[in-house]
C-alpha cells in the first residue's frame, strides 16, 4: 500500500531513479498498466485489513469495517466534488438508498448471495443518481448545494410514509449470514464482515482510482478548473457531470448497503443531514483530490467518535457535555482546517514526504 | 373550501418565517457571495439566549430584544473572524467554515443548556384561525423586509453596503470602507435570521429545533434566486404555500419531499432561481 502512495507523486518516482541507476523496483512499478498497479494496491491493502482483523476483537472489527464504508462514501464523494468540482450536501442520501435496497433484498430474497446484493444496490443507486445528477447538472455552487441538501433532508422522509415496505421510524432490522462453516474457526463472524466491507470497498476504490487515472478523470478536472474552457476543447460538459455524480451515487449507495450489512439495521434517523454534512467534512479534512484524502477522512470520522466519548468519560463530563463533544471538536477543527491548512491531512503527508526525502 | 382557507393562512405563516431566513441568507450571499450554512445555529443561540433571558427577568420581550442584539453581534463577529480569512478563496472554503461553525454552535447549544427540549411561548395568544402570533409573524417579518428595503434604498450607509457589495474596487476608490459594509451585511442577516428563529421555535426549543425551517429557508432563497431580495420573499411564500397544502392533502411526512420537487421543477426551468436577471454568458 506505501508503494501506491509513492507512485501517485512523480516526483518521488524521479528521485528514486535518479537515485537507483534505470531498472529500479519503482521504475517496473510504473511500467504496469494503472488497471493491474491498483488491483496490486487492493490485494495488499485486503491483505492488511485481513491481517489486523485476525488478531482483533469483535468490536475493532465493526470499528474497522466502518472506516471501510465511510471510505467508500467519501471516496466517491472526492470523484464529485474534488474532481468534477460540483458541490454536495446530500450523499447521505444515496446511502439511505443504498441500506434500503441492502435491508429489503435480506428480508425479501434471503437466498440471494451478498455480491448479487451487492450489485442490485449499485444498480439501483445509479439509476437514481442518474435523475439527481439530470436533474441537477445545470445547476452551479450554491445552487447544487441547496438542491442536494434538500434531497437529503426530504429522502428519508420516505420511510416514514410507507412504513409496511420501510418499517416506518423503527427502520428494517435483519441478520445476515456469518463466515461460511467451512471457514468456522479460521476466521470470526465480525472478521468475515469486516472483510467483505473492505473487499467492496478496495474493489470500488480500483475502479475509482482507474477512472480517475484515465481519460474521464483528465475531463472532469479539466471541468473542475475551467467549465468553459473545457467546453470549447470538445468535452461534453453536461454528460461528464452526470457521469461523475452517477459512480459518485453507485459509491454512496454501496457504502449504505455495507453499512446496513455490517449493523444489520437500516434505520431513517441513521441519515440525517449531519451525515451528509459528516461526509463533505471528512472529505476536507483528508484533503481535496486525491482518494488517500479520503481514506484519511473515513479513519478521522470514525475514531473522532471513539476518541470524544473517551476524552468525556476520561474527564467526567456531565452527559450533556460528553455527548455533545465530538461535534464540537469536529466543527472546530474543520474550521480550522480550512483557516490553516486547507490542503488537509493529505496535503500535510505529502509535505512531509517532501521534507525527508530533501534530507 | 374551509381547509382550503386554514391551509393557505397557515402557509403564508410558515412563508413568511422561510421568507425571513431566505432574506437574511441573500444578504449575506450578495455582499459576500457565501451562502450561510451556519445561520440557523447563528438564530439557534440567539433563541436559547432569548429563552435565558426571558426565564430570568419574566419578561417575554426583553428576551426578544435580547435575540435580536445577539444576533447582530454573532453576524457580525462570524464575519470578521470565520469568513474574512478565507475571503476570496474558492467558493468551497466558505460553505466548510460556516459548516463547521454550524456544528460548533449546534454542540456548544447541547452542552449549555442540555439536548432536552424546554417549552417556548409564542409571542401573543397562538389559538384559533390565523391567531395573533400569526399576525404578529407576518406583519413582523413585513416590516422587517420593509425595513431592509429601506435601507439599503434610501439611507447613505445602504448605499455603501451595496456599493462594497457590488463593486468592491470602485467603492474602495470612493472611500467606502468595504470590510465594515461586509461585516455590516452580515449583522443586519443575522438579525433577520435571529427573527425567523423567534417566531419558528416555539412550541419547543431544542438543538435542532430549527433545522428543518432552514432546508425550507435555503430551498425558498434557492428557488427565488440568491440575487434577488424580492425572490427570497416570493420563494418563501411559495414554498410555505406549497408545502402546507402537500402537508395538508397529502400528508405530513412528504412535506420535505415536495420542497425537493419544488426546487427541481423550478430550478430546471430556471437553473439560476425564478427572479434572477439574466446576464451574460461565458461560452
Amino acid at each position: 500500500m506505501a508503494s501506491s502512495l509513492r507512485h501517485r507523486d512523480p516526483a518521488a518516482a524521479d528521485a528514486r531513479r535518479r537515485g537507483n541507476g534505470g531498472a529500479s523496483p519503482a521504475r517496473r512499478w510504473r511500467a504496469l498498466p494503472a488497471l493491474v498497479r491498483h488491483l496490486l494496491a487492493a490485494a495488499a491493502a485486503f491483505a492488511a485489513v485481513m491481517l489486523v482483523t485476525s488478531v482483533t476483537g469483535p468490536m475493532t472489527d465493526l470499528r474497522i469495517g466502518s472506516v471501510g464504508y465511510y471510505l467508500l462514501a467519501v471516496a466517491g464523494l472526492q470523484l464529485l466534488i474534488g474532481f468534477s468540482g460540483q458541490i454536495s450536501l446530500g450523499h447521505g442520501a444515496f446511502m439511505f438508498i443504498g441500506a434500503y435496497t441492502m435491508a429489503l433484498l435480506v428480508l425479501h430474497q434471503p437466498m440471494l448471495p451478498l455480491w448479487l446484493n451487492m450489485l442490485i444496490t449499485i444498480a439501483v443507486s445509479c439509476v437514481a443518481g442518474v435523475l439527481v445528477g439530470a436533474a441537477t447538472a445545470r445547476l452551479h455552487g450554491p445552487y447544487l448545494a441547496g438542491a442536494t441538501l434538500t434531497l437529503a433532508v426530504g429522502l428519508p422522509g420516505i420511510a416514514t410514509r410507507f412504513p409496511e415496505l420501510f418499517g416506518g421510524g423503527n427502520g428494517l432490522s435483519f441478520s445476515t449470514r456469518g463466515a461460511p462453516p467451512a471457514l468456522a474457526g479460521i476466521v470470526s463472524d465480525s472478521q468475515w464482515q469486516a472483510g467483505a466491507v473492505w473487499l467492496t470497498t478496495l474493489l470500488a476504490l480500483v475502479v475509482l482510482a482507474t477512472v480517475s487515472a484515465g481519460r474521464l478523470g483528465r475531463r472532469m478536472r479539466a471541468i473542475r478548473d475551467d467549465e468553459a474552457a473545457a467546453a470549447l476543447s470538445g468535452i461534453p460538459v453536461g454528460r461528464t457531470k452526470v457521469i461523475a455524480f452517477v459512480i459518485s451515487a453507485g459509491c454512496g449507495g454501496l457504502a449504505g448497503a455495507s453499512q446496513a450489512y455490517l449493523l444489520g439495521t437500516a434505520t431513517p434517523s441513521s441519515f440525517t443531514v449531519t451525515l451528509s454534512l459528516s461526509l463533505l467534512a471528512a472529505l476536507v479534512l483528508g484533503g481535496f483530490g486525491s482518494l488517500w484524502g479520503a481514506f484519511w477522512g473515513a479513519l478521522t470520522l470514525v475514531y473522532f467518535d471513539v476518541w470524544g466519548s473517551d476524552l468525556a468519560h476520561g474527564l467526567d463530563l456531565g452527559t450533556d457535555v460528553a455527548n455533545n463533544l465530538p461535534v464540537v471538536l469536529y466543527g472546530a477543527v474543520l474550521i480550522l482546517i480550512m483557516l490553516i491548512w486547507p490542503q488537509g491531512v493529505h496535503g500535510a503527508v505529502r509535505g512531509l514526504g517532501a521534507l525527508l526525502r530533501r534530507r | 373550501m374551509d381547509q382550503f382557507i386554514n391551509l393557505t393562512l397557515n402557509g403564508l405563516t410558515n412563508g413568511a418565517v422561510y421568507a425571513a431566513l431566505a432574506l437574511s441568507l441573500i444578504i449575506i450571499y450578495q455582499a459576500t457571495r457565501v451562502v450561510n450554512f451556519a445561520q440557523p445555529a447563528l438564530a439557534l443561540i440567539a433563541v436559547y439566549i432569548a429563552y435565558t433571558v426571558s426565564q430570568h427577568t419574566g419578561s417575554y420581550w426583553l428576551g426578544f430584544a435580547a435575540a435580536l442584539v445577539s444576533g447582530l453581534v454573532m453576524g457580525a463577529l462570524t464575519e470578521r473572524i470565520l469568513i474574512r480569512p478565507v475571503h476570496g478563496r474558492s467558493p468551497l472554503s466558505a460553505i466548510i467554515v460556516t459548516l463547521g461553525l454550524l456544528l460548533v454552535l449546534q454542540g456548544i447549544a447541547g452542552m449549555v443548556w442540555s439536548s432536552e427540549p424546554h417549552s417556548f411561548p409564542y409571542p401573543l395568544d397562538y389559538r384559533g384561525r390565523f391567531s395573533a402570533a400569526d399576525v404578529f409573524a407576518v406583519a413582523s417579518v413585513g416590516a422587517a423586509a420593509l425595513l431592509v428595503f429601506a435601507l439599503y434604498r434610501f439611507t447613505p450607509l445602504g448605499l455603501r453596503m451595496r456599493a462594497a457589495a457590488f463593486h468592491p474596487e470602485a467603492a474602495r476608490m470612493s472611500g467606502v470602507r468595504v470590510g465594515l459594509m461586509l461585516t455590516a451585511g452580515w449583522a443586519v442577516a443575522s438579525v433577520i435570521g435571529a427573527l425567523a428563529g423567534m417566531l419558528a421555535t416555539p412550541p419547543f426549543l431544542f438543538p435542532h429545533a430549527l433545522d428543518a425551517v432552514f432546508v425550507y429557508g435555503i430551498t425558498a432563497a434557492v428557488v427565488g434566486g440568491l440575487d434577488n431580495p424580492f425572490g427570497a420573499i416570493f420563494g418563501g411564500l411559495l414554498i410555505g404555500l406549497g408545502l402546507s397544502y402537500v402537508s395538508g392533502y397529502a400528508g405530513p411526512e412528504l412535506t420535505t419531499l415536495a420542497a425537493l420537487a419544488i426546487l427541481v421543477v423550478v430550478l430546471s426551468i430556471r437553473p439560476a432561481g425564478l427572479f434572477t436577471r439574466p446576464t451574460a454568458r461565458k461560452v
